[in-house]
């Protein structure tokens, strides 16, 4: 703790840098790190992808061309096409906008009920933490998977339902996460001093507490959309996702597995597609736990 | 000046040890084992012990932050301690408190600006424009500027902050402030500054302090009263000047021994005690301190000594100091052996 003061008076007049706030330091940090910055290029490509894709594709996702049933890539459809004549391109592009809004939204959906139960069994412990922490132990013995299955089976199986089926099992994992936060944070001598002024608790969890618990979520939920969308694909292959039309890529790998052998571009793409984006949420992720993790900092 | 602005009485504040699945009370943590004082409005009670004898806690169960095992809080007149959750967040307007830590106590994601002006948002002091005015005159008063008030506190050195976490406890206008160790964590030079500052601050606003530190030396410079705890209890209670120069429990002149004197010259009786602080989840029978005291007595391990006037405005907690003899004791407890 030896810190330098020039001044008599305390006050370090050389310090003239601009304001840094705590999440500008975390974006300078996070951009020296090249692997999350590729990881972080990848998955804005694939976002990119999804938002103005669908408007330069030259096939539509469900147009077949019966007479060029499983046609390898060529010129014309870039990554072949399948059983039904169908530009496997065209359907991959489409493909990103399912996946990733499954992937975001079931985050997003997971974040906000698993903060609100996390935060409130951290702050006010006792039964209810007891009782919050029990159900969430319950749900994490389950295999997600198998969870996930139970859970579109009995809500009927469509994207939705698999969107809701994915937030509900990852909801217990960022519970956890942002109650153990809340806990350590709750000593802190800046929420005793909150107290001390006489704040109400509201004011204290979502303006004390939240914020300042915000760090490891967003590396958490950077990591989760990736296995959300492994999830989402696995939901698909299993015919528990997206139905028939739409080109969500976990069933165009379903649809795929009879031609294997003959029309092997029909399964590659669509897994490589969920592989890299997968991969450039887990780099970017990463590199976000380095950035935003203060054990890390000297 | 001789009004009591706070008055505690039999303040007890015990921690509960819980173990096994269930978690059963198997017994209790006495961080505060029945503590009296007054504080008188405008003076500064400093109260003195080692790490971990609950002067601390004391602050904190005063400011209500930590709920009393028993015992009255009375601070101007109300008696805190019956006052509901709402009540106690207005009493706090007048009650503030400044950290030890000035690294832990200032929010990290908020600026400087924000967190003066949160005291003024939760009680209601003016509008938007006001309470920035505000602001920055409270900066100015604890000797930083206007621009600081965008700045984030990892952008202030110890001392830089610690200034901030003192206008923070003066934004509502407060009568008492609680100061839990508030220079302990700063370098020597920058903890002269604060003081003084603090000093400055009582006159100008005509504030009371409870100082808590384990500085002895720290504590004579700005207190009018010292307490001294040990294990949970006031051992020694006295104006500041006559604590320094005549202490009479064992465990004050010892601490005082300890206090390093600024002259190379001077051979000074040090008065080592041994051992540790017992623990206080099971304090030592009779005087808490009887373990390592010099001179200890028989009856210091059987009976607690209770905290009793030796001169005018000087207690003491100590069978040093009191008449009764060992045989007294013993007849005392025959007789209610008997009944």
């Amino acid at each position: 703790m030896s810190e330098f003061t020039p001044k008599v008076d305390g006050v370090v007049e050389a310090e003239l840098e601009k304001t840094i706030g705590p999440w500008r330091e975390a974006w300078v940090g996070f951009r020296k790190s090249k692997v999350a910055v590729v990881g972080a290029a990848i998955v804005i490509f694939f976002i990119v992808l999804a938002l103005f894709g669908p408007l330069v594709t030259k096939e539509g996702i469900n147009e077949q061309f019966m007479t060029d049933r499983l046609q390898p890539p060529s010129s014309e459809y870039w990554f072949g096409t399948d059983d039904f004549g169908r530009d496997i391109f065209s359907r991959i592009i489409h493909g990103a906008r399912i996946s990733l809004s499954v992937g975001f939204f079931s985050v997003v959906g997971s974040i906000v009920v698993g903060s609100f139960l996390g935060i409130i069994a951290g702050y006010y412990g006792r039964w209810i933490d007891t009782i919050i922490s029990r159900i969430f132990d319950i749900m994490l013995a389950f295999p997600s998977i198998l969870l996930a299955i139970a859970i579109v089976s009995v809500l009927g199986p469509s994207l939705r339902n698999a969107l809701i089926a994915i937030a509900i099992i990852n909801v217990p994992n960022f519970g956890r996460l942002i109650r153990s936060k809340v806990l350590s944070i709750k000593e802190d001598e800046y929420i005793i001093a909150a107290k001390a002024i006489g704040m109400k608790d509201f004011r204290i969890l979502f303006s004390h507490i939240l914020p300042n618990s915000m760090a490891p979520v967003i590396v958490q939920g950077t990591l989760a959309i990736a296995t959300a969308i492994l999830e989402a694909a696995a939901l698909g292959f299993l015919g528990l996702g997206a139905e028939a039309p739409y080109p969500e890529w976990g069933k165009m790998l379903a649809d795929s597995k009879d031609y294997l052998q003959n029309a092997p571009w029909t399964m590659i793409f669509p897994g490589l597609a969920i592989m890299l984006t997968v991969l450039g949420f887990n780099l970017m992720g990463d590199g976000l736990r380095d950035a935003l993790d203060p054990k890390m900092k000297s | 000046m001789n009004k009591p602005l706070l008055r505690v009485e039999g303040l007890k504040k015990y921690f509960p040890i819980r173990k096994g699945l269930i978690g059963k009370t198997v017994g209790h943590v006495k961080a505060i084992d029945d503590v009296s004082f007054h504080v008188n409005e405008g003076e500064t009670l400093g109260i003195v012990g080692e790490s971990g004898c609950g002067k601390s806690t004391t602050g904190r169960t005063i400011m209500q932050l930590l709920e009393p095992t028993e015992g009255v809080v009375e601070f101007q007149g109300k008696d805190l301690t019956k006052l509901s959750a709402n009540e106690i967040r207005a009493v706090r307007r007048d009650m503030q408190m400044v950290f030890q830590d000035p690294y832990a106590s200032l929010n990290p994601r908020h600026t400087i600006g924000k967190i003066l002006e949160e005291p003024l948002i939760v009680h209601g002091g003016g509008n938007a424009k006001e309470r920035r005015e505000k602001v920055v005159e409270f900066l100015k008063i604890v000797g930083l500027s206007e621009y600081h008030a965008k700045r984030y506190p990892h952008q202030f050195s110890g001392g830089q902050r610690q200034r901030i976490g003192i206008a923070r406890a003066l934004m509502t206008n407060p009568k008492l402030i609680i100061a839990d160790e508030p220079v302990s964590a700063l370098d020597v030079s920058i903890q002269a500054q604060v003081l003084n500052l603090m000093q400055d601050l009582q006159k100008e606003f005509n504030l009371t302090y409870i100082f808590i530190a384990h500085d002895l030396g720290v504590v004579r410079h700005i207190s009018d009263r010292v307490a001294v705890m040990y294990l949970g209890k006031i051992v020694e209670i006295t104006e500041s000047e006559e604590l320094y120069a005549n202490p009479l429990h064992p465990y004050t002149q010892a601490l005082l021994s300890a206090v390093p004197v600024p002259d190379p010259n001077y051979k000074k009786e040090q008065i080592i005690i041994e051992g540790d602080m017992p623990s206080p989840a099971n304090p030592p029978s009779g005087c808490a301190f009887h373990t390592r005291c010099p001179f200890k007595m028989d009856v210091c391990t059987k009976v607690i000594p209770v905290l009793a006037e030796e001169k005018i405005g000087h207690s003491v907690a100590c069978h040093l100091y009191t008449s009764e003899s060992n045989d007294d004791i013993e007849r005392k407890k025959q007789l209610e052996g008997s009944v």
